[in-house]
């Protein structure tokens, strides 16, 4: 049996006919087209699906299309304003923190939850905030200094 | 053989990323896009049909010129190339070497990778072959097209060719200050038959030291698609009207289909669709969750029958009992009887898994008899042959495209989920998305071979190595051979009957050789009384090999460090070379023998490939290796008993994570009188042996297997 839920994605009101039970991560990907947001185990261990929710850190995966009704969901595609990228992604742009690239989005995703409470991380508190993200590319030193330079520019242009 | 002309009129850029796939686009558009006013071969199996029509196709370097670069009028100039992009840095290192030799910069260029249709066979994307052989075909290819824009200056100006230059993207003629560029030229490539000429064997490419491009770090094509979440991995890829599939797994390996009710299926889901060929039971549906629960009920009604299978626990002596043809014996028997001391020892590896970030994933879509397939593959003509031979169809109607897809390390070379999505797309009637769980990827992609390896040393009295038997069962030839001056040698790999599938991993079975002979040669610096380093020195002709060695010493400061060692901290160093590059590797673990952890406190790791292409790229992949060394060293192992994995998901087979970074040091020696050589693999081969020879010195206990546990039998 389908329902219908209204949430707020990336500021835009979206209204999905679903049967409940689903992922938020499935209907991201399949019924709104936005494929930024990546599987990469289903269990909340790998950080790929990383997305917010209500601005809080979420694993899209773990999460069903029912909890999140009624509530803001931001993905990778709802951070750069136009042609602006938000200071996260230039700075993993910068620091060219990527090999494949796959967990990019959710590494992103992480940095910007992390800097939304903590403009001032210090080095534990990123590698303990992080730890839930993996890449399997390991390029983990590269996305470290990505995730020091955008708290740089964070503080500068918030 | 009908080869079609078309003549192609100026084109709309169609909407593509860098990235490189055509998905948005049929043959004809993209014609278009390749530019105005050019004459393009194609015969319906590509732009280099011509050229393996007559014979030559199958080898990249007889490639016609036209097969591998297209000028375009607006000034783009596109390099078609068959290796793939899976993070390993290709993309860019292309794109470099074709902009050096036609002076152009990078941003001109667009690199087509992997696309079936579109591209030369340039192998598959492994055993780092593409710097030092497509690189190379790359710019044999760059350097005839930048000649051929100098022979047309000199034919047009009617001046010497010796006096014409090519420098940023012009030829130029310094007395008349005239100049033409690529975008110039373009118009004339369509009607000149060089374009579909073989590219000479000996073009003259530029000396390192007169490097612009290459050398020097750049960013990659696609780089802000990647941070955007705008590229498209293959399990991103939608059509329209395409529909989810999803596979009936048997419950243990070995364990055969008896029975299945396919209308569970539809009963479940009404309209979903149900396809049984053979032992491949698949359904598909509008949506993954649709799809999972149809498979369900499917799954529900089957009946099997399984077949006893050996358990992880056992698997080292099952090995041994199913070698083929016997382990060999040690030859050595004289210098076994005369030794001064002897080492025998046996070294076992553990199946592991690649764990790439993006499962396995592919989209097949159907037009008639002709099949396309956008898959993540490291092996993409590989895939189309194996399609094609699954599927019971002629190569030419089975097209393979690969979008920059998530990570491969090796573990991607085959075509499972492209030709489930074919089946069940050919039965649905529309395309289908056939995207793996976490827990088909860890059960069902195929394995790193766990190794037994035996080795029997024997040292004169002078502490020099006399005889030296080293036998690799089940894991491969991969660094098989000792680079150290022993005396008398045997070393063999022997085949077993591996209860596992098992495949290729980076840098195959150069890991678990290396781990085993490091780890001996430490044994035996051991039992000769001599430091570890000066062991290996005294055995190692000079060269590359030891040059790394002893700046890597150097660098970590070995020698000091070793004098005073502080309680529960050890020191390990390990060195190899394959594959052409050389590596060596000293490291600090902290071992905390009750609670039986081990923390790897710091790599200092010396990397040598020839002359490096582009920095930044190799520093990451030795990093990368190093960090992704540190999982199957200290804590991956594929756990399974009745045919049933254990440790299938994230959850229970731990890989290296953010905390588990160490103080990384990282020295890449540039050799531009050399030959360059790949650097993704190699550099992971002495991280775990050095780990291994480190907690032996922090502890006294040797552990002869990885994963490296204090808690192993030793």
């Amino acid at each position: 049996m389908e329902t219908s839920y209204s949430l707020v994605v990336n500021g835009e009101r979206r209204t999905v006919a679903s049967e409940p039970g689903r992922s938020l991560l499935e209907v991201l990907r399949e019924d709104l087209g936005l494929t930024g947001t990546k599987y990469g185990c289903g269990e909340g261990q790998c950080g790929a699906c990383t997305v917010l929710v209500n601005g809080q850190r979420a694993h899209a995966c773990t999460v069903t299309i029912e909890e999140v009704a009624g509530k803001t969901v931001t993905t990778i595609e709802g951070l750069a304003i136009q042609d602006r990228l938000h200071p996260v992604q230039e700075a993993f742009l910068q620091e060219q923190a990527f090999q494949c690239g796959y967990c990019t989005p959710g590494m992103i995703l992480s940095a910007v939850a992390l800097l939304q409470q903590r403009p001032h991380p210090t080095e534990k508190e990123i590698l303990e905030w992080m730890n839930g993200n993996l890449c399997r590319c390991c390029g983990y030193p590269r996305i470290l200094r990505a995730v020091r330079r955008a708290a740089e520019l964070w503080r500068r242009e918030p | 053989m009908s080869a079609e002309v078309l003549s192609s009129g100026a084109g709309r850029r169609p909407d593509t990323s860098e990235s490189g796939f055509g998905m948005t686009l049929d043959r004809r558009e993209f014609l278009q896009w390749l530019g105005a006013g050019v004459i393009w071969v194609v015969t319906e199996t590509g732009v280099w049909a011509q050229a393996r029509r007559t014979g030559s196709g199958a080898r990249a370097d007889g490639l016609p010129l036209g097969a591998r670069l297209h000028l375009g009028e607006d000034g783009t100039i596109t390099l078609f190339c068959g290796k793939v992009e899976c993070g390993q840095g290709a993309r860019t290192e292309l794109t470099l070497a074709a902009a050096e030799e036609l002076r152009v910069r990078p941003e001109q260029i667009r690199v087509v990778l992997a696309d079936t249709a579109e591209v030369p066979d340039d192998g598959i994307t492994a055993g780092s072959r593409t710097t030092p052989a497509t690189v190379p075909a790359v710019r044999r290819a760059a350097a005839a097209a930048r000649e051929w824009l100098r022979q047309v200056a000199a034919r047009q100006w009617q001046v010497d060719v010796a006096g014409l230059k090519v420098e940023e993207g012009k030829v130029r003629h310094p007395e008349s200050g005239r100049s033409l560029g690529y975008a110039d030229a373009a118009r004339l490539a369509a009607d000149d038959p060089a374009w579909q000429q073989p590219v000479p064997a000996r073009v003259e490419l530029t000396p390192a030291s007169q490097w612009q491009v290459l050398g020097r770090s750049a960013t990659r094509p696609n780089a802000r698609d990647l941070v955007t979440g705008t590229h498209r991995y293959p399990s991103d890829l939608r059509r329209p009207g395409m529909w989810y599939g999803r596979v009936l797994r048997p419950p243990a390996y070995g364990a055969r289909l008896v029975s299945v009710n396919l209308s569970a299926a539809e009963k479940a889901v009404p309209g979903s669709l149900a396809v049984r060929e053979g032992d491949f039971v698949g359904v598909a549906a509008p949506t993954s969750a649709a799809a999972q629960r149809a498979l369900k009920a499917l799954a529900a009604t089957a009946e099997w029958s399984e077949s006893p299978h050996p358990s992880s626990r056992a698997v080292y002596e099952y090995l041994r009992r199913n070698v083929e043809g016997g382990v060999p014996a040690n030859p050595f028997a004289e210098e076994w009887a005369a030794a001064s001391r002897r080492l025998r020892a046996t070294y076992h590896v553990a199946y592991v898994q690649h764990v790439p970030m993006e499962t396995r994933a592919a989209l097949a879509e159907w037009e008639g008899d002709h099949l396309t397939v956008w898959m993540g593959t490291q092996n993409p003509f590989g895939c189309r042959n194996e399609l094609a031979r699954a599927l019971g169809m002629p190569l030419e109607k089975v097209r393979v495209v690969v979008p920059d897809f998530g990570g491969g390390f090796g573990g991607k070379h085959t075509a499972e989920a492209g030709i489930e999505a074919a089946r069940l797309a050919r039965a649905a009637r529309r395309p289908v998305l056939v995207h793996w769980t976490r827990t088909e990827e860890f059960t069902w992609a195929y394995f790193r071979p766990a190794a037994v390896i035996d080795v029997e040393a024997t040292l004169g009295p002078d502490g020099r190595l006399t005889s030296w038997h080293f036998i690799n069962i089940n894991s491969g030839r991969a660094a098989l051979d000792t680079p150290y001056n022993v005396g008398r040698s045997h070393c063999q790999f022997v085949a077993a009957r591996s209860p596992m599938r098992q495949g290729s991993y980076r840098v195959l079975a150069a890991t678990a050789n290396h781990f085993a002979r490091e780890s001996a040669m430490d044994e035996l610096a051991a039992m000769a009384g001599q430091d570890p380093l000066e062991f290996r020195r005294a055995h190692l002709p000079a060269g590359r090999l030891r040059t790394v060695l002893e700046e890597a010493a150097r660098r970590f400061g070995w020698t000091e460090k070793t004098k005073s060692r502080p309680p529960g901290v050890g020191y390990g160093l390990a060195c190899g070379t394959e594959k052409g590059s050389y590596v060596a590797a000293c490291v600090e673990v902290a071992v905390d023998e009750p609670q039986g952890r081990i923390e790897v406190r710091k790599v200092c790791q010396v990397f040598e490939c020839g002359a490096i292409l582009h920095p930044e790229n190799l520093r990451a992949q030795v990093e990368g290796c190093i960090l992704m060394g540190l999982g199957p060293a200290l804590w991956e192992e594929m756990r399974f008993a009745n045919g049933r994995v254990a440790n299938a998901a994230l959850s229970r087979y731990r890989v290296p994570r953010f905390t588990d970074v160490p103080e990384l040091e990282v020295h890449l020696l540039d050799r531009p009188d050399l030959e360059s050589a790949g650097g993704g693999e190699t550099p992971i081969v002495a991280v775990a042996p050095a780990i291994a020879n480190a907690v032996a010195q922090a502890t006294g206990r040797r552990i002869r297997q990885m994963p490296i546990r204090l808690d192993a039998a030793s």
